[in-house]
């Protein structure tokens, strides 16, 4: 009888016992390696909760009741159980449950999977990259379900490059079905599936093997050419970040004369400005975000132009026609203008947020380009052709180009030579504020922030020929590429010492820079 | 001649004069105890240091309410190297021997460190450093209470090869070119070459102080990460070139997921510049987190921050050192009962004093203390989840046990009195 009994309890409890163990209690467990197993086990239950419990952990809303080790979800003011959805009394007990990059992967990978039936192209391109990242063998029916219903054709790619690959990295697949799997992989030609074929490398097929390889081969030559191209695309993008610093310079340098050392100041003040406008934005009108560093362009520049004309006026003004001097005060001015902001705001970086145009990449055959640095690059020669408009074709272009080709003409023309100058250095400063609105976005809002770029604004400048800017655009742009180009094979070190050591030869033999302007007011 | 004469005797009249206004001034300073503050308060390090001299003064101020020590007040004494290595030593110099403090709480670089020890040699006084830092040294006169290489990247490391960690293959050791990256990445080389990672996974790049331009290095850590095997980076990064590289990273979408960058310099101060959200789950090795829930931590960010007068204000790795580091010299001039630097020198070694992490961190005979490692990942509001944390405390080792010169030596001040002695050969004097 008891024989029988326990025959009996063996039948009944031998499916729950050979069930998987409860994910929900996994999930409420201590070690990150169950707690990974647990979303592992919730997305293969087919539980409808399991992408809102997912999505939950991945925030850090999920939680845990320490006494019964119940899982519940935090919405809004309330909580919820994560089991069944019902609400549930809030607790200060409750405990989030913590995730750490192997649990983050695990999340991934397991969205992926839920995804793959999204109604969402965007939802389901983007699960098929998940699986595709993740090779979790256990994604495969999802996939191959999800692949029977795909619609979209670019969709459909990315899941068969994913169902490739999820085969390729299971232990067990056929030879055939591999070297079935092989050309998507290779089709698809980028840094992963380049890592997928790399790791076939010690595959017992020989077929695999030797197929492995001559997709390697492929897609190293097309590797390297988008490689090369993504460089120089890297070196304009330098390039213009140094011609937006240098621009400034270019007309208080360049075509007043002024060696002017508080031009990196300048920028900074610039970049200041911008965090002033976020901030202002971010408490008084969140909803214009999008738009604060359009407000903050004209800003900065009247910011940074007032404090240049100030300079001028009561510093440089006295100066004139004494470099060394002057070179002196303006060193003094940006000492004092870097720790005024120190005292003022800090020591610290400030944060400038970037509005969401600004984030982010996008692929361009192949080549990834981020879109900040595409923006800086536009901004930049928008700034340049906008700068050569005012002094080529406005009224005060020409005053200034009078003054600074021939002044004692100029004023006997009528021409209040002061007023020019002092607006002209103004300009030249306001343009340094522009050009810290776009560094805010690259680089750190501090004190420092100028410090970084005067040199640098001086090469561009010297290099390119005082007083000509396109000279500084084609100088800015050679020494970007030329840098970016070396930086791969020299390392960043070596090419910033071999890009000045360029320099220095350049100027032994053309003192003038590339472009020098020529003719009797520059002889003199 | 004569003249001569009147002038020198007038001289040394005067001399004597100023010797003996001088002394009065002495007898007057006896007094407070002098207590010099050596960090630099502008420049490009002001960004990190500002806040440990604002800390000295909050534990000074704090101490004085207390009543002082051996009955008397403390009184701090700042200066300002100006991030300028060698006025660094002329400030010690001012400090020790003009003002006369009885110990010295500054630098952050090392080369700053290096740029005092002379000074701290001959005229003999105590300097407290509390930034982590590259080892190979111990001396007499500084004491050490920041990490130890093996105190932070080595357990790292460790983490990031464990299961957990995501268990790396692959490895960049991305730093900033100075001593403390070059040091470290050697150290870290050498230990991962031990552990079985073949050289043609190991990828080492410099770039300057203050990189801005990371486009070509990121997408070179990317290139290095698509090889089929898990890649993590160790960041030896330092200051004002982490904002630009973290942001980056976010622009080329490497998320911690994919490749985990670890980062010893940086810390809940230096992410309050960015924005954190796409760095999350990105990590930090050090020995403090202000994330960690302890009433000591708590209680110490509510001061911090009541003496700030900012409720945003954050604390830091350094900020603790420089915490332990006060307290165990405080309690070593109390159990010397004098602030004479020999006597403190002696008693240091074997004092105590709690860690606002938990646990008891113990001054060593290298002169280096006892420290907890945590590592934790970025969260998105800029603080530290700690996901993992060594067991007990870490002695601090001043020789790398992974390096060829320095393996055979031992630092101990206490029975050998020697900072560099050879195990081989029996001598002290390095190898």
């Amino acid at each position: 009888m008891t024989r029988l009994l326990t025959l009996l309890f063996l039948l009944l409890a031998g499916p729950a016992l050979a069930q998987a163990p409860d994910p929900y209690a996994q999930l409420a467990g201590d070690g990150y390696a169950e707690i990974e197993a647990g979303v592992a086990g919730l997305a293969a239950s087919g539980d409808p909760r399991a992408g809102v419990i997912l999505s939950a952990l991945s925030d850090g809303r999920l939680l845990v009741r320490p006494s019964d080790k119940a899982l519940l979800i935090r919405q809004g003011a309330g909580v919820v159980d994560a089991r069944t959805g019902a609400a549930a009394p809030d607790d200060p007990a409750l405990k989030p449950v913590r995730a750490n990059n192997r649990v983050r992967r695990g999340i991934e990978a397991a969205q992926g999977q839920l995804n793959l039936v999204s109604p969402d192209p965007a939802k389901r391109r983007e699960a098929a990259d998940a699986v595709f990242k993740a090779r979790d063998a256990a994604a495969l029916p999802a996939l191959d379900t999800a692949l029977a219903r795909e619609k979209d054709a670019g969709v459909k790619q990315v899941m068969s490059e994913a169902r490739a690959a999820v085969l390729l990295a299971k232990p067990g697949t056929a030879e055939s079905e591999k070297l079935a799997s092989l050309p998507a992989i290779q089709a698809r030609g980028d840094g992963d599936a380049m890592g997928i074929l790399r790791g076939l490398g010690a595959d017992p097929s020989e077929a695999v093997r030797a197929a492995a390889g001559r997709g390697i081969a492929a897609i190293e030559t097309r590797l390297a050419i988008l490689g090369a191209l993504q460089n120089v695309w890297y070196g304009i993008s330098l390039g213009s970040v140094l011609l937006l610093a240098a621009i400034g310079l270019a007309i208080t340098f360049g075509v007043m004369g002024i060696i002017n050392m508080a031009h990196g100041e300048m920028v900074m003040l610039g970049a200041y400005t911008t965090y002033l406008v976020q901030e202002a934005i971010r408490t008084k009108a969140p909803a214009l975000f999008p738009w604060s560093l359009a407000i903050s362009i004209p800003c900065a520049f009247l910011v940074a132009g007032l404090v240049g004309v100030l300079i001028e006026r009561f510093i440089i003004r006295f100066l004139y026609g004494r470099p060394l001097e002057t070179l002196l005060a303006t060193f003094g001015v940006s000492l004092v203008l870097q720790q005024a902001v120190r005292s003022l705001f800090g020591p610290t970086n400030r944060e400038v947020g970037a509005p969401a145009f600004m984030s982010g990449a996008f692929d361009f055959y192949g080549l990834s380009i981020t879109w900040g640095r595409m923006w800086i690059i536009l901004f930049s020669l928008a700034v340049f052709l906008g700068l050569l408009f005012v002094l080529r074709k406005t009224s005060f272009g020409l005053k200034t180009r009078a003054v600074t080709q021939n002044r004692r003409m100029a004023a006997a023309m009528g021409i209040r030579t002061p007023y020019v100058d002092a607006l002209t250095f103004g300009l030249g400063s306001g343009i340094a504020g522009i050009a810290g609105v776009a560094l805010s976005q690259i680089d750190n809002v501090s004190p420092n922030l100028g410090q970084g770029y005067i040199i640098d604004s001086f090469l561009v400048v010297v290099f390119g020929g005082v007083g000509n800017l396109w000279g500084t655009l084609v100088a800015a742009l050679t020494l970007g590429v030329v840098n970016k180009l070396a930086e791969p094979y020299i390392g960043a070190v070596l090419a910033k010492i071999g890009l000045l050591i360029f320099i220095i030869l350049f100027i032994q033999k053309r003192p003038r820079g590339l472009f020098a302007l020529k003719g009797r007011a520059v002889e003199s | 001649m004569k003249t001569w004469k009147t002038w020198s005797s007038a001289a040394a009249l005067a001399a004597g004069l100023a010797l003996g206004t001088l002394s009065t001034g002495a007898a007057r300073a006896e007094e407070t105890i002098k207590v010099g503050i050596l960090h630099s308060l502008s420049g490009t390090m002001a960004i990190s240091e500002t806040t440990l001299k604002d800390v000295m003064l909050m534990l000074i101020a704090e101490q004085n309410a207390k009543g002082g020590v051996l009955g008397k007040k403390l009184e701090p004494v700042v200066v300002d190297p100006a991030s300028n290595w060698p006025l660094f030593a002329e400030k010690a110099r001012e400090l020790i021997s003009k003002d006369k403090v009885s110990a010295v709480f500054g630098c952050w670089t090392s080369v700053s460190r290096k740029s005092v020890l002379p000074v701290f040699k001959e005229l003999d006084n105590i300097l407290f450093y509390p930034v982590q830092y590259e080892g190979e040294e111990s001396e007499r006169n500084v004491f050490y209470t920041g990490a130890a290489p093996n105190q932070q990247a080595i357990p790292a490391v460790d983490y990031l090869m464990s299961e957990d960690g995501g268990g790396a293959k692959r490895w960049v050791l991305e730093g900033t070119d100075y001593v403390y990256p070059r040091t470290t990445n050697k150290i870290l080389e050498a230990y991962l070459k031990s552990k079985g990672v073949a050289a043609e996974d190991i990828m080492i790049n410099y770039t300057p102080f203050g990189f801005s331009d990371w486009q070509t290095e990121v997408s070179k850590i990317k290139a290095f990460g698509s090889a089929g095997k898990k890649t993590a980076v160790v960041s030896t990064i330092n200051g004002d070139a982490n904002v630009p590289f973290y942001k980056e990273l976010g622009n080329q979408g490497i998320k911690a997921t994919d490749i985990p960058v670890v980062a010893f310099s940086v810390g809940e101060e230096e992410l309050a510049g960015i924005d954190a959200k796409p760095l999350v789950g990105h990590l930090a090795a050090w020995n403090y987190f202000e994330s960690i829930k302890t009433p000591e931590n708590e209680e110490f960010i509510k001061k911090w921050q009541a003496f700030k007068k900012n409720p945003k204000a954050t604390t830091n790795d350094p900020m603790e050192a420089s915490y332990i580091g006060f307290n165990m010299w405080v309690k070593a001039v109390e159990k010397a009962g004098t602030t004479d630097p020999d006597k403190v020198i002696a008693a240091l070694p074997g004092i105590e004093q709690k860690n606002l992490t938990g646990g008891t961190a113990q001054m060593l005979p290298n002169h280096h203390i006892t420290k907890p490692v945590f590592i934790g990942e970025i969260e998105a509001n800029g603080q530290f989840d700690v996901v993992w944390k060594t067991d007990k405390l870490i002695p601090g080792e001043a020789w790398s046990k992974q390096l060829d010169g320095s393996k055979d030596l031992e630092a101990d001040w206490v029975k050998l009195n020697c900072g560099n002695y050879n195990t081989k050969t029996k001598k002290c004097g390095g190898a």
